[in-house]
């Protein structure tokens, strides 16, 4: 492939340190989510774009991979690289359509799967169940013992191994796990066991404990390594049949999946280390928010993706995504590699609206979900929801009514708020509405808020990156309730998951535990355990056949006061730092979170981590909206008015954004539409327009 | 002004906010790892006139859910009385005293006023379970304590902060008296920092909303919860519910102690009336009257956890003070246990005296213990003391929507266990098996869940063993025709030989030395239902996976 260094934009100085190298060829990103695939393609000598949006097909999501190549009518022969985001290994999991798979683990210890760490589904209500992810037939122990300190203390049985391994085969058995406790500290019995079960097993797909994490914590490790074995057939499956589709259509190069860490890998591999994939597409999302957030100079974001029924948000710094080892997917569901830290939030366009036993309003946590949906979908719901507040507004096009199939006219909708809310509040029906909104906003704004104060930060030093279905139409709302000075609305907020497939970096991320007291640690030894974990990255970046235009690494470390169990993260600037520099750096970042100074107390140095990214080249998101397309003013881009209540009915201007002058300057109120996506600007906002066509915009103060 | 109902919720889940963040703060800051891992801690907002309860965090340990408001409000009223110094801005207060309205001695008190304009708007305090007050054993569990000087430091409410400043002296006599002291400071700053993080949050809503609408939206949110609490109650026929629950001894006389519950139900209140209860006892099973209050109340929480926690969610709930009983200790009646383990006694009871009037609401037993275990030794290489402790779950209840889960945690809290890796990593100990106890969850129509079986074996040196369960004597009760959870098993192993302790579930400083074994099976829960209406298909199933051997399925359930 060859890279185009004399890329006019680069001359002209735009964001200079990232754009040595731009991407030259064709590219199609392809997300499959719940309910849509989405495509983005990308061809640079064009500097073109195509979308498309097709319904995902839940059997068999090539299907819907292969319709979206053709909803957009690209080529397959002709690309030059396909990035694949998919759901199969989420959905498995969550839904426990998972592969017959084995455990082999410790004498004592076959129900550790089982037992968890002692809790319980909800804090309060002694109810509920937990399924766990290999049943109990299936986990078979084995005589062997390693201790803590990683010595022998009673040698591997490989008799009763065998006797086991052919136990598991026998029962049908088509994916393994070996599982043995303080393997982190020696695997020499998993790496052994797992010798024997390549003589004995009928397939390759064998993880072993450590291989994922070499950390200790049995539950945790033991659950990841599950998870990753009872997916990964799935996965291997559907990749090689989607490669096989696509190269009877002509494509000849590497497919490349998304992982949870927000970085790709070779479908090749991928399967390898299936656990990885899971929450992919999130991770994609917000991958794109960074990547959109640092060429628009916005580098600090919290991401805020509203969907049907339910909201994600993650924290970006300095265009960096938060990235966390200890992501629980459901109760008792650990899966511990590391993973862009996306935290679900409750509510979304779905979510019910009602007046509890106490007579006050309250929205959530049920939802319409997808079926029947909200009221407005026209699918027999009948409960008012978010969507249906926002349609009766005048938020959204009351319209896009007309096109639904049940034929739900405004006047059922304002009837169920009429009955349902306004009767028992003592309001009318658009109060009532607005009323649902100004609660779920403010909920959502607290949700938003103790995301970012769990990781350390004050949200009112970020930007809102409105995104999914329905963020836009409530992150002007929600920013102005957090403090947040700015919003930050990308070009195409719908098809943000697939657009972080081709914007998405190459990425390796280590972690090596050390836990020393930082006056006991060799710091030779740390500064060895860098280089090598940056040596492992850089051979992995090697082996995948893709174009990178920059290599970048970056080391941190988790430290802790000795004496305490929670971390924190310190992101140092090199890979030789002294004793010293973590002492200081770590004191720091203490004092900065907590705002307080312990003297008293030593640290200790716990882990140690290496991140080898494969920056890709840049992509030019200005070509996401067809600058053909614009209108030379904003009174050309206004497609006409309509009524909407913001604290009274306000005739408020609707423009296209695909016919937005670039160089438009609009004031709230104001309805910004688009193919699959609303923004509300309220009364008092202003947004401005920048180069890549993403609307910033500046919350105004409360009305 | 009235407030409109928007207005309302909007407070109500920010009230709710400033204690989730406290909570929150006061976690991650803590070095105790019984506050910044198991959670046991708590924070709230209290009203200022009486103490009352206005919020309280969504993450806190269940056991507090009433407690601290009768903290705070003993502590105002002995300002009042002149008993304890005014506060001015700046000044914390801690407390530990358990006749103060506490718990037992290790849960510590922090309690500090929101100023405005000179006046006190309203209190925020915390607690948090320190690892150690001192006292005759390590961690404060002392099994056969006979009065509260043997079981720690006690203090009552003292300013510990004065003017924004960690008063040194006090802090000097705290240290004096605890072990492991040079890790507190960071507790002490962590804890009084969950103060100032609520103190900001609260701020910023007053000054947007204003003080006299947040105190008229207070007002309001309290007797709408004492609604939603009667409009709940309504589903409770009126009449009489009765039951009984048993903890095995106390520690130091070896009989059963009797929990005599009854529920009047009027259609609306619900009184709770202890009469009949055993009386005060020697060993440290008594209970303070906070925490019995507490106790009532995380027990109707759980039953009804959709009613928001303030003190209007109490008023429809009367608990006569049941004096002469070991549920109202008075000084210097011991206290450790009340806590963690006759708390879950008496949600126990609420629980078994409410299933038939709400069978889809409530549970049969479950195994409502903490499962404390103490190991205290010495590093023989290092010569280094440590204290080891490992808490286990049981089986909960069955239920009308299913069986009980296994292995769940108490039902006072919601901390997780520890993993075998980390303690063997720490402690001179090896694990031999942490399993499923089989054959232990109670029958049913739904089933109690199950409970665990782990065994460890001291590798090197000589250690001292305690332990503080229940249930070694009665199992966790079924329902509606279902049979009792298995009951919890210590058995000890010491130079070859083995014995059960003789308070079965409760023992101090038993001597061990490297090789000796000890082996605890936790209680399963109750069962649901008549077990012979169990699905045939769950029956074999159960089998199937080794739950049950076919021999106890048969007799368990009849046959297929």
């Amino acid at each position: 492939m060859m890279l185009d260094a004399e890329d006019p934009k680069t001359a002209a100085g735009k964001a200079p340190e990232m754009t040595e190298k731009t991407l030259t060829g064709t590219f199609a990103g392809i997300d499959v989510g719940g309910t849509f695939t989405d495509l983005v393609y990308y061809d640079s000598k064009a500097r073109g774009v195509k979308l498309a949006k097709v319904p995902t097909t839940l059997d068999n999501q090539s299907k819907g991979v292969l319709a979206a190549l053709d909803a957009a009518s690209v080529d397959a022969a002709a690309l030059d690289l396909i990035v694949h985001g998919t759901t199969t290994t989420t959905n498995a999991v969550l839904e426990r359509q998972l592969c017959k798979t084995g455990l082999v683990t410790t004498l004592g210890f076959r129900d550790v799967l089982e037992l968890g760490r002692r809790t319980r589904p909800h804090a309060y209500g002694m109810t509920g169940q937990f399924r766990p992810i290999i049943p109990r037939d299936l986990r078979l122990e084995v005589p062997g013992r390693m201790l803590a300190d990683g010595s022998e203390y009673a040698p591997l049985d490989e008799d009763a191994l065998r006797a086991a391994l052919a136990g598991l085969v026998d029962k049908g058995c088509e994916a393994l796990v070996i599982h043995f406790l303080h393997s982190y500290a020696n695997p020499a019995h998993e790496l052994r066991a797992r010798e024997i079960a390549r003589e004995i097993w009928p397939n390759g797909n064998i993880t072993m404990g450590h291989a994922l994490i070499s950390e200790s914590r049995e539950f945790e490790r033991g659950v990841t390594a599950a998870v990753n074995a009872s997916v990964q057939p799935l996965l291997r499956r559907y990749v090689e049949r989607l490669a096989d589709k696509l190269s009877e259509r002509g494509y000849d190069r590497d497919l490349l999946v998304m992982n949870g860490n927000g970085g790709m890998v070779s479908a090749r591999i991928v399967a390898e280390e299936a656990a990885k994939t899971v929450m992919s597409g999130p991770a994609s999302g917000v991958m794109a928010a960074a990547y959109t957030g640092r060429r628009a100079g916005i580098p600090d974001l919290l991401t805020y993706d509203m969907g049907g029924t339910s909201t994600d948000v993650a924290m970006i710094r300095g265009a960096d995504p938060a990235v966390s080892h200890e992501i629980e997917i459901e109760y008792a569901m650990p899966i511990h590699v590391p993973m862009v830290d996306v935290r679900t939030v409750g509510a979304g366009g779905g979510s019910i609206a009602r007046v509890d036993a106490a007579g006050l309003l309250q929205v959530g946590p049920d939802s319409a979900g997808s079926t029947p949906g909200p009221i407005c979908y026209g699918k027999g719901g009948t409960e008012p929801t978010i969507s249906d507040a926002n349609m009766l507004l005048g938020r959204l096009n009351p319209e896009r009514l007309n096109t639904g199939a049940g034929g739900v006219s405004l006047d059922t909708i304002r009837e169920a708020f009429a009955t349902k809310l306004g009767g028992p509040l003592g309001l009318g029906a658009p109060e009532a509405a607005a009323a649902v909104l100004k609660i779920a906003n403010a909920k959502m704004a607290d949700a938003v808020r103790m995301v970012s104060i769990s990781l350390g930060e004050d949200p009112r030093d970020f930007a809102l990156f409105a995104f999914g279905g329905a963020g836009p139409l409530h992150a002007c709302a929600i920013a102005r309730e957090l403090g947040v000075p700015r919003v930050l609305v990308p070009a195409r907020p719908g098809i943000t998951n697939a657009l972080g497939c081709i914007v998405a970096d190459l990425r390796h991320d280590y972690v090596a535990t050390v836990n020393k007291p930082l006056d006991a640690c060799d710091m030779d030894e740390v500064h060895a355990l860098f280089a090598r974990q940056v040596a492992d990255g850089r051979a992995a970046i090697g082996r995948e056949r893709v174009e990178i235009a920059e290599e970048k690494i970056t080391h941190s470390v988790e430290m802790r006061f000795i004496g305490q169990t929670h971390l924190l993260r310190v992101p140092l600037p090199d890979a030789a730092p002294t004793r010293a520099d973590l002492q200081a750096l770590f004191e720091e970042a203490y004092f900065r979170r907590f705002q307080v100074k312990l003297p008293e107390i030593r640290p200790a140095l716990v882990n140690v981590n290496s991140s080898v990214i494969g920056r890709r080249p840049e992509i030019d998101l200005a070509a996401l909206i067809d600058g053909s397309g614009r209108k030379p003013t904003l009174a050309e881009a206004q497609t006409g008015t309509r009524q909407v209540f913001f604290e009274d009915w306000t005739e408020t201007p609707v423009y296209w954004r695909d016919h937005l002058p670039l160089d438009a300057d609009l004031a709230g109120p104001a309805i910004v539409e688009q193919m699959d996506c609303t923004l509300v600007l309220e009364p008092g906002d202003t947004a401005t327009q920048d180069a890549d066509g993403n609307l910033v915009v500046t919350v105004g103060e409360r009305a | 002004m009235t407030l409109d109902p928007i207005t309302l919720t909007v407070i109500q889940s920010g009230l709710q906010q400033v204690c989730d963040e406290m909570d929150l703060s006061f976690s991650r800051a803590a070095f105790s790892p019984v506050i910044a891992e198991a959670n046991d801690r708590s924070d709230g907002i209290y009203s200022a006139e009486d103490g009352s309860l206005i919020a309280q965090g969504s993450q806190g340990l269940p056991v507090f859910v009433g407690v601290m408001q009768y903290s705070t409000a003993t502590l105002i009223r002995m300002i009042k009385e002149g008993k304890v110094v005014a506060p001015k801005p700046g000044d914390i207060y801690i407390v530990n005293d358990p006749y103060l309205g506490g718990t037992h001695l290790m849960d510590v008190r922090f309690a500090m006023p929101v100023w405005r304009n000179g006046e006190i708007f309203c209190w925020l305090s915390n607690t948090g379970h320190w690892p150690d007050t001192g006292g005759a054993v390590p961690g404060g569990f002392s099994a056969s304590a006979t009065s509260v000087e043997q079981e720690g430091l006690r203090l009552p409410p003292v300013r510990l902060f004065k003017d924004g400043e960690l008063d040194p002296e006090i802090y000097a006599i705290i240290c004096s008296n605890i072990r492991v002291a040079d890790q507190r400071i960071g507790d002490v700053k962590a804890q009084a920092a969950a103060l100032y993080v609520g103190e900001a949050r609260l701020t910023r809503m007053l000054d947007r909303y204003g003080d006299d609408t947040v105190r008229e939206a207070i007002g309001e949110l309290r007797s709408r919860a004492a609604e939603q609490m009667r409009a709940q109650i309504a589903q409770i026929p009126p009449g009489v519910y009765r039951s009984t629950a048993y903890i095995d001894s106390d520690g130091v006389v070896n009989e059963p102690l009797e929990i005599r519950l009854a529920i009047t139900a009027d259609g609306e209140r619900l009184s709770f009336d202890f009469a009949g209860s055993s009386p005060p006892c020697q060993g440290p099973m008594n209970s303070v009257i906070a925490t019995t209050l507490s106790s009532v109340y995380l027990a109707m929480r759980h039953i009804f956890p959709d009613v928001p926690i303030s003190a209007g969610a109490f008023e429809p709930l009367t608990v006569l003070r049941p004096e002469g009983t070991f549920l109202d200790a008075r000084y210097p009646r011991p206290v450790s246990g009340c806590a963690a383990e006759v708390s879950q006694r008496i949600a126990e009871a609420v629980f078994a005296a409410l299933v038939e009037a709400l069978p889809g609401k409530v549970s049969a037993a479950p195994a409502g213990s903490s499962g404390n275990f103490a190991l205290g030794g010495e590093v023989p290489e290092t010569g280094q003391s440590y204290v080891m402790y490992q808490i286990s779950g049981g089986g909960y209840g069955g239920y009308a929507g299913g069986d009980g889960i296994s292995n769940g945690c108490s039902t006072i809290g919601i901390s997780k266990a520890p993993p075998v890796e980390i303690m063997e990593q720490q402690f001179p100990v090896l694990y031999h098996r942490y399993a499923l106890r089989e054959g232990s969850g109670g029958a049913g129509a739904q089933r109690g869940g199950f409970g665990l079986d782990y065994e460890v074996e001291i590798l090197r040196g000589h250690a001292r063993a305690s332990f503080v369960m229940d249930h070694g004597r009665f199992g966790p009760q079924g329902v509606l025709g279902g049979g009792d959870g298995a009951v919890n098993e210590v058995r000890v192993t010491r130079g070859g030989e083995s014995f059960t302790p003789e308070h079965l579930s409760k023992a101090q400083d038993i001597s061990l030395a490297a090789g000796d074994r000890v082996r605890v099976k936790t209680p399963g829960g109750g069962g649901y239902g008549d077990p012979a209406t169990r699905d045939r298909a769950l029956v074999a199933e159960d089998v199937r996976l080794g739950r049950y051997t076919a021999e106890e399925a048969e007799a368990l359930f009849g046959g297929a």
